[in-house]
């Protein structure tokens, strides 16, 4: 006990240059959105008003704290294309995690069910295409869904359809890129629970007269929903800002929060903007986030 | 009775196997087309090489893939450094002033959509009026990457015998060097695992890129990406599974160090 008590200080030394690296390059950050969001639009190069400068001493920052305008905030919720987008975000993650979560259980729930020996390879195999550039992934279906692609040749071939099919640019695409990018993120978490469950409990069950099926809804779904919680958060917090599969996969209507996000940024150069608009997202994910981050800690923290 | 309800069913078995060829069949395909000769993306003309040909002559290309390689390798390094502290700190260091908001920096980058860390770090670097380039990249993916080197080591650290640390303590080591002549050798694969992890995510990122990177420092996602808008090219089809073939060697030693973990864990510490 004492032992420990003396190990716990160098070690404590150890997060420091982590823990400034953090502030300096993740939290600070977010008050430099907060101060240009909180800015007004100019057509100069950065193109933004700076509201205040601190070097400019305490009663300047004073002056320019009684000027700080909400008038992007305000254009968000009066503009009917960012309720939009921010509304389509929402729908295409719930949406997708929905699906995520119907393929990515049985998938995961097989991985538990094989022998120990293969159950390492079969998890090496779902994080393999994890690993490999998920833009080439996208990529990849394009290949597949395009005009003449793959997909419309086989069609045409088995006499399906008389005329190319339109794939790309679609909804459909945009959720089939989703979904094949964040599947290995939904099947993992599921895996490490179901992989844990002590089959003693289901042979309890079996003993006790319950048919594989009842021994499924009344014994592992339940003991698993820590791994869907967590499976369902790691693939819908992000998928809310997704840019870049909705930008190559999906058509040219409703746009995502990310991609209004990037084009306010990158096409009309309009900071004060793109920042509210990240300021908005971001308030949409804080609840989501909050919950991700107490499961992490109680899985991560737990074990040790 | 009780065999059947643990029984791997026909089911069970089905759902592997079309998930898994759902996950590689697009991949697949991918290589096969970019040894294509034809010029249209769905004739087939042929096995050849030429678009790996037509990359190495590319000056953009290959300028990009040199500078991702580039931020890939120091970012990184920096990361793991970084990460690896980081877990040694939350999982070794008990109880110390702002361990929550710590953790909780820790775990966001893991799952925030990266337009707020691109757009948030962008920011940065502006009113820091620093040069946008090889090091405001390198340091955005040092942010991110540091959290995933986080997780990995910090799961492998929690997993080891804390007593075996404190036998060496009980027999004289200095608390740093109980660590170091103990504890670190066991979590090395992690260490390593967590910096392959670190590089190819440096490696993929587009997002985070676009938003710190200056003119005429591209990385090669940020060209490829350009390059998908505009339409299929075959010539990214080469480039693609050469990125594909490069990965794979990576995984294949992260496998290898993560083998040579479980194995070294098992004959310091049986359970």
């Amino acid at each position: 006990m004492s032992g420990r008590r003396i190990f716990a200080r160098p070690a404590r030394y150890a997060a420091i240059a982590p823990y400034v690296w953090m502030v300096l390059f993740f939290l600070v950050p977010f008050g430099f959105v907060l101060k240009i969001g909180l800015s007004q639009t100019a057509i100069a190069q950065p193109p933004y008003l700076p509201l205040f400068d601190l070097t400019e001493g305490w009663g300047a920052t004073k002056a320019a704290f009684a000027q700080l305008s909400l008038d992007n905030f305000r254009l968000l919720l009066s503009d009917n294309l960012y309720i939009t987008s921010y509304l389509r975000s929402l729908v295409v993650a719930v949406t997708s995690t929905l699906i995520l979560l119907l393929i990515g259980y049985p998938i995961a729930y097989g991985m538990a069910r094989l022998p120990r020996r293969w159950q390492g390879i079969a998890m090496m195999l779902v994080i393999v295409p994890f690993w490999t550039s998920f833009l080439i992934r996208i990529y990849a279906w394009i290949n597949i869904l395009q005009h003449d692609g793959l997909l419309n040749q086989i069609l045409l071939a088995l006499h399906l359809v008389s005329a190319p099919v339109v794939w790309l640019s679609t909804d459909s695409a945009m959720y089939l890129g989703i979904v094949y990018s964040y599947l290995p993120f939904m099947i993992l978490p599921l895996y490490a629970t179901l992989a844990k469950l002590d089959p003693a409990l289901l042979e309890a069950a079996g003993d006790l007269g319950a048919s594989p099926r009842a021994a499924f809804w009344l014994v592992t779904f339940p003991l698993s929903l820590p791994g869907v919680g967590a499976g369902v958060l790691l693939c819908f917090i992000p998928i809310v800002g997704e840019f870049v599969i909705p930008d190559l996969l999906a058509g040219s209507g409703s746009m995502m929060i990310g991609q209004t996000l990037w084009l306010e940024f990158f096409t009309n150069r309009d900071w004060p903007v793109a920042s509210a608009v990240a300021i908005a997202l971001l308030i949409l994910l804080v609840p989501p986030l909050l919950l991700y981050d107490r499961l992490q800690r109680r899985t991560l923290e737990g074990a040790g | 009775m009780a065999r059947r309800v643990n029984q791997i069913s026909r089911f069970n078995v089905t759902s592997l196997a079309l998930g898994l060829a759902f996950l590689y069949l697009p991949i697949v395909i991918l290589v096969i087309y970019s040894f294509n000769a034809s010029r249209l993306v769905t004739v087939w003309g042929g096995w050849s090489l030429r678009w790996y040909h037509e990359f190495f002559n590319d000056r953009a290309m290959l300028d990009a893939a040199w500078m991702s390689l580039r931020v890939a390798a120091v970012s990184a390094t920096v990361a793991t450094l970084l990460g690896t502290l980081a877990a040694v700190g939350l999982v070794r260091g008990e109880r110390f002033g702002g361990r929550a908001l710590f953790s909780s920096m820790l775990y966001s980058p893991l799952v925030m959509p990266e337009v707020i860390s691109g757009l948030s770090l962008l920011l940065l670097f502006v009113a820091l009026n620093a040069e946008r380039g090889f090091w405001t990249v390198t340091i955005a993916h040092t942010t991110l990457t540091m959290c995933f080197v986080t997780v990995v080591v910090q799961s492998r650290l929690a997993s080891l015998d804390r007593s075996l640390e404190e036998a060496a303590m009980d027999l004289g080591c200095a608390p740093v060097q109980a660590f170091l002549a103990v504890t670190l050798p066991l979590i090395v694969p992690a260490i390593a695992a967590g910096w392959m992890l670190a590089f190819t995510l440096s490696l993929d990122d587009v997002v985070i890129a676009s938003f710190t990177t200056g003119p005429g420092s591209a990385t090669l996602p940020i060209r490829i990406y350009s390059e998908v808008r505009l339409g299929v090219k075959p010539e990214i089809n080469a480039i693609c599974t050469m990125v594909i073939a490069f990965i794979a060697v990576v995984i294949v030693m992260a496998s290898f160090a993560s083998k040579l973990s479980s194995s070294q864990a098992e004959s310091a510490a049986p359970l």
